[in-house]
């Protein structure tokens, strides 16, 4: 049996993982990056897409992550319909707006997060989850705005909120306009604090730049899963500011608890029970 | 995003801070030509005025002025745009531009340093003060690149470049809420390249430190008043940068990533800088189209290091000005206003779904 349930009631159709992908092409069986230990499909979807020999957790998708957590894996997305305007006019290699039709037809999402609504341990609560395969599950205006007003409707119906990140930072196609998505969500979340409201910040593979240095630290609660790069700056810059190879392990969600940034790291599987006792305690 | 892809693997010892390290600006003649034709405009124009109150003036006279204003105005936006985006960003990593201890003690009388963040450290790349400004006692906060004596690249390496670690940052908003406590403003200088990218910094809580500071300056109850001197460099720069008012110099820029770092990941090549800070749009008059900036500060002739006394001048008839506004708030306007600023920024549109 899978270990979510397949039905929910969010309007855009439901997105296939990396993992899932690779499996699909490669039949029945998948190995695991870490230990090279080769997976059954169906035994890794039953753990959770964690490899049951060495513990390594797989990345999976936001609305995976959506089902995982929400009760019977059932919530209502809301705010789907905010897209990039592009207002840089950006071009690299390509035109921004090219990248952008391009994630948003194969991904089937209009930017990099969803925000969802649902319930979590019976208590209402709000879920914005990063997808990382959107251009990096980077920042831009439509990442700010949503968890913007997401937070905004969390205040206005007194419930908790949730976000899931996974991200390499701010958008540089959106520019200074990127960076300035970290004030005014740092500032939303002021108001939700002053209201005296729940937020747990879970970080996943990979949280750096300015995601980390604005929301995903900034929660009563700040947990990860095994083994989550989480960092303000990427490894190579900083090897190549230092010239120094950098220790094994370093940012790394352990070395983060180690030095008293995480509150705890917490294995896919116990994702939900650590939430719904959370709640708990925080809604009384 | 990305600053997960790799880069190339550098071999010159001094490669990782070198990006950091300013280089000079070389004018060239066509500029300083502009130049003196801008500036025999305005003489004209001060010799037809003879300090006389420009409503006084004859119909004809006045529209003489207003003609060659106008004609000022296009010198201007000329010399303006032979600076591409990243000569600007080079002007604005000027070795002699004006730093957050130049406009101390230009700027404000009796500036006393306050040093430390109390729990690990003091960190030499910000320094924290108080002062008084016209005459009232104020804090300030800013980026500090190199010492003040000599900016050789010795006395920089002191200062970390400008570059901030955690307990920098952590020290303003300690100095902050001391602010907040006896009701003083803050005044903010933001010049640097970025958050230092260290391993102890990292070990330390840069990004914790970044984002406490964002959550905390949004409702800090007293007024903000934040200008970028130099280089915004990401969320090293912002992490001083929420506030009432926000002003940039003319020839000062703010970005979400460095140019050389833009060029790594999205071109897969450093030297692709020049295309990275025309496309993420960077300058001055960029960031007030985007709504980033309130207004820009005019610099004296040839820029901010050309000459700190007139710079300073300017920048605190701006200052004043600032002030004087945010003053006339009640706390609730002054935070409801800071949240709306902030709110604000951004560009997405609505779709319809089918
Ligand atoms: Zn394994």
């Amino acid at each position: 049996m899978a270990w979510f349930k397949r039905e929910k009631t969010g309007t855009l159709p439901s997105l296939p993982s990396e993992e899932e992908r690779k499996v699909k092409t490669e039949g029945l069986f998948s190995k695991c990056p870490e230990c090279s230990h080769t997976l059954f499909k169906a035994k890794l979807e039953e753990n959770f897409y964690v490899c049951p020999k060495c513990n390594y957790h797989f990345r999976i998708d936001a609305q995976q992550r959506l089902r995982l957590i929400f009760d019977n894996g059932e919530y209502t997305e809301f705010d789907q319909n905010i897209a990039s305007t592009d207002p840089l006019n950006f071009v690299d290699t390509k035109p921004y707006k090219e990248r952008l039709a391009k994630t948003q037809e194969s991904i089937g999402v209009l930017d990099a997060l969803i925000s969802a609504k649902g319930k979590i341990g019976g208590h209402n609560v709000i879920v914005c989850a990063m997808v990382y395969e959107f251009i990096g599950g980077s920042m831009g205006s439509v990442v700010g705005e949503k968890i913007t007003r997401a937070i905004e409707l969390a205040i206005k119906e007194h419930i908790g909120l949730v976000i899931v990140s996974a991200s390499g930072g701010a958008r540089m196609m959106e520019g200074a306009l990127s960076l300035m998505q970290m004030a005014k969500i740092s500032a939303a979340l002021a108001n939700l604090d002053q209201a005296g409201l729940p937020y747990i910040s879970i970080m996943t593979d990979p949280t750096t730049g300015g995601v980390t240095a604005s929301f995903a630290m900034l929660g009563d609660l700040n947990i990860a899963e095994p083994g989550a790069l989480i960092g303000f700056a990427g490894p190579r810059v900083i090897e190549q500011t230092i010239r120094q190879k950098l220790p094994a392990g370093f940012q790394r969600s352990e070395f983060l608890l180690k030095h008293g940034m995480l509150d705890a790291v917490i294995d896919r599987k116990n994702l939900r029970s650590y939430l719904c006792q959370s709640l708990d305690f925080m809604i009384s | 995003m990305s600053f997960l892809e790799s880069t190339k693997p550098l071999s010159d010892p001094l490669a990782g801070v070198k990006q950091y390290m300013p280089v000079e600006l070389i004018n060239d003649a066509e500029t300083t030509r502009l130049e003196k034709e801008l500036e025999k405009l305005e003489q004209q124009i001060n010799e037809l005025l003879k300090g006389r109150p420009e409503q006084s003036l004859s119909a004809e006279l006045e529209a003489e002025v207003r003609n060659l204003r106008a004609k000022v105005e296009g010198l201007q936006q000329q010399i303006h745009s032979r600076l591409s985006p990243m000569e600007r960003v080079r002007n604005a990593r000027h070795f002699d531009r004006p730093y957050t201890l130049d406009f101390a003690h230009l700027l404000f009388d009796n500036f006393q340093e306050i040093h430390g963040d109390r729990r690990y450290s003091d960190d030499p790349a910000i320094v924290c003060g108080m002062a008084n400004f016209l005459g009232e006692p104020v804090i300030i906060i800013g980026h500090q690149k190199a010492n003040l004596k000599s900016r050789k690249t010795e006395d920089r390496k002191e200062r970390n470049f400008g570059m901030p670690k955690p307990e920098g940052y952590r020290k303003a908003l300690r100095v902050m809420k001391m602010a907040e406590k006896f009701n003083r403003p803050i005044f903010c200088f933001i010049d640097t390249p970025g958050a230092y990218p260290g391993i102890e910094a990292e070990e330390r809580g840069q990004a914790e430190a970044i984002a406490r500071n964002l959550i905390e300056m949004s409702r800090i109850k007293v007024p903000i008043i934040i200008t970028v001197t130099g280089e915004g460099g990401s969320g090293g720069a912002l992490a001083i940068g929420v506030g009432d008012v926000v002003y940039i110099l003319e020839n000062a820029v703010y970005s979400v990533i460095s140019p050389e770092g833009c060029a790594a990941i999205l071109w897969k090549d450093a030297a692709k800088s020049d295309k990275a800070a025309q496309s993420m749009r960077v300058t001055a008059q960029d960031l007030k189209a985007l709504g980033i900036v309130d207004e820009i500060i005019p610099e004296p002739k040839g820029g901010a290091h050309k000459d700190h006394k007139a710079m300073a001048q300017i920048l605190g008839e701006y200052l004043a000005q600032a002030l004087s506004t945010v003053r006339c708030l009640s706390t609730d306007e002054l935070l409801e206003q800071r949240y709306e600023k902030f709110r604000r920024m951004g560009a997405f549109e609505e779709r319809l779904l089918s």
